[in-house]
């Protein structure tokens, strides 16, 4: 979706102000929502890019208030009741009203460093790869309401092929709740020129990773 | 509720976020979902273990093991799985090597993603609007955000990390380093100079 959360070239945002000495989090809610959203992935209750198209939802004026951690609470808020793991209720008294639905897997501290590590995202190919390194390539111009991996930036554009990744799981696909549906994944390397005109750093490029269904040859 | 949760914060006036958490915890927790002591656990690893020492460790071992080097750069899972004291990391992790011709950065425009594993979690500015919508359009402009300033004529390569596919830097070896013990070099690698936002600390910067 054509959302807030897509701001790569946006211009207004101002100057980026790194904090020294940094803690890894700011409050102990923090940690607990990190935490929370972490375990409730291994459990197999969403996927990743569900809980990335929850935060795309979040109008602008709300995506753009809410601290990084706050996105994350209003979007397992989402999760958990569109997917009937909690209900508005149970939301508004704090505590649980219901049983729980079963969910395939816990996070319990003897798997917890399993638990941290990622998991692949490599899927059985249904076909062979279409490009290969060192093709030309134009990003689609497509503009779908669902969650989509392709930046506004970057639709509509020639690029090269610069890297084969292997086949994984299609992110529109899963966040439609439309299984893994697995596709051939790239780095595809765009010159600044190409995306920011002919004002732009020519010694810039600019690459993104894309799925198949995002290109066509040229 | 885990009662554990409580000790932390003692005030009785919480905030609408912290209550909205606490009641999130509560709840599943009650239903089943969650144990409060995994999320301890995992509290407490990226507070003390997961952070950017580790990918220190791997760079220092890139800088004086040139076969290390070869593997990390062409399958850096499969290269960092053969260190011991660097936990294992998933899948589809890619090391970017910094030359003098070109300088590597790393950012996720449509969020945070960031390697983890070996970097430990995003600071804020990683996350934040200003460095996610100027990284891919004026790398430079951010650049001398961070006090960093490249050659004219150095390429700058903008990774945007739009799949799963996770992405480090491994910056260029300080020059006067020679014959140092790969502890010594880890602790010359910022976290900035593997997102490529600065660059390695210089041999004088340490004590």
């Amino acid at each position: 979706m054509d959302g807030i959360h897509d701001m790569g070239g946006m211009d207004g945002f101002g100057k980026v102000e790194p904090e020294v000495n940094e803690p890894v989090f700011h409050a102990p809610w923090e940690g607990r929502m990190m935490a929370m959203q972490r375990a409730m992935g291994f459990a197999g209750a969403w996927h990743i890019d569900h809980a990335r198209f929850a935060q795309e939802r979040l109008p602008p004026h709300v995506y753009l208030t809410a601290s990084y951690y706050e996105r994350w609470m209003l979007a397992m808020e989402t999760n958990v009741t569109e997917r009937g793991f909690v209900f508005p209720d149970e939301l508004a008294v704090g505590r649980a009203l219901r049983p729980g639905k079963p969910l395939p897997r816990k996070l319990t501290p003897d798997v917890v460093a399993q638990g941290m590590t990622r998991s692949t995202f490599f899927r059985q190919q249904q076909g062979p790869a279409i490009f290969k390194i060192g093709d030309g390539v134009r990003t689609k111009n497509n503009h779908p309401s669902s969650h989509t991996r392709l930046p506004r930036y970057a639709r509509g554009k020639h690029g090269t092929i610069a890297l084969v990744h292997g086949c994984h799981m299609y992110p529109d696909s899963v966040a439609s709740d439309n299984g893994d549906d697995p596709q051939w994944l790239y780095t595809v390397v765009f010159d600044g020129v190409e995306l920011w005109g002919q004002d732009a750093d020519p010694t810039t490029k600019i690459s993104i990773d894309a799925f198949e269904p995002y290109l066509e040859a040229v | 509720m885990a009662d554990h949760e409580h000790d932390h914060e003692h005030s009785s006036e919480l905030t609408e976020t912290q209550l909205r958490v606490r009641a999130l915890e509560t709840i599943l927790t009650e239903k089943g979902y969650i144990d409060p002591a995994a999320i301890d656990a995992i509290v407490e690893t990226y507070e003390t273990k997961v952070g950017p020492r580790n990918g220190a460790l791997v760079v220092a071992r890139a800088w004086t093991d040139s076969l290390f080097k070869s593997m990390l750069l062409a399958d850096a899972t499969k290269a960092i799985g053969t260190l011991g004291h660097v936990s294992r990391v998933g899948d589809h992790l890619i090391a970017v090597e910094n030359t003098p011709k070109l300088h590597n950065i790393i950012v996720c425009t449509l969020c945070s993603c960031y390697p983890w594993e070996v970097l430990g979690l995003p600071p804020v500015w990683y996350k934040s609007a200003p460095y996610r919508s100027r990284a891919v359009k004026d790398p430079r402009g951010v650049l001398a955000d961070f006090g960093v300033a490249l050659d004219r004529d150095a390429e700058i390569r903008v990774w945007d990390s739009t799949a799963e596919t996770r992405f480090m830097v491994l910056p260029m070896r300080p020059a006067g380093t020679e014959g140092w013990s790969e502890e010594r070099l880890a602790d010359l690698v910022t976290r900035d100079s593997m997102i490529g936002t600065g660059f390695p600390k210089m041999p004088e910067e340490t004590a």
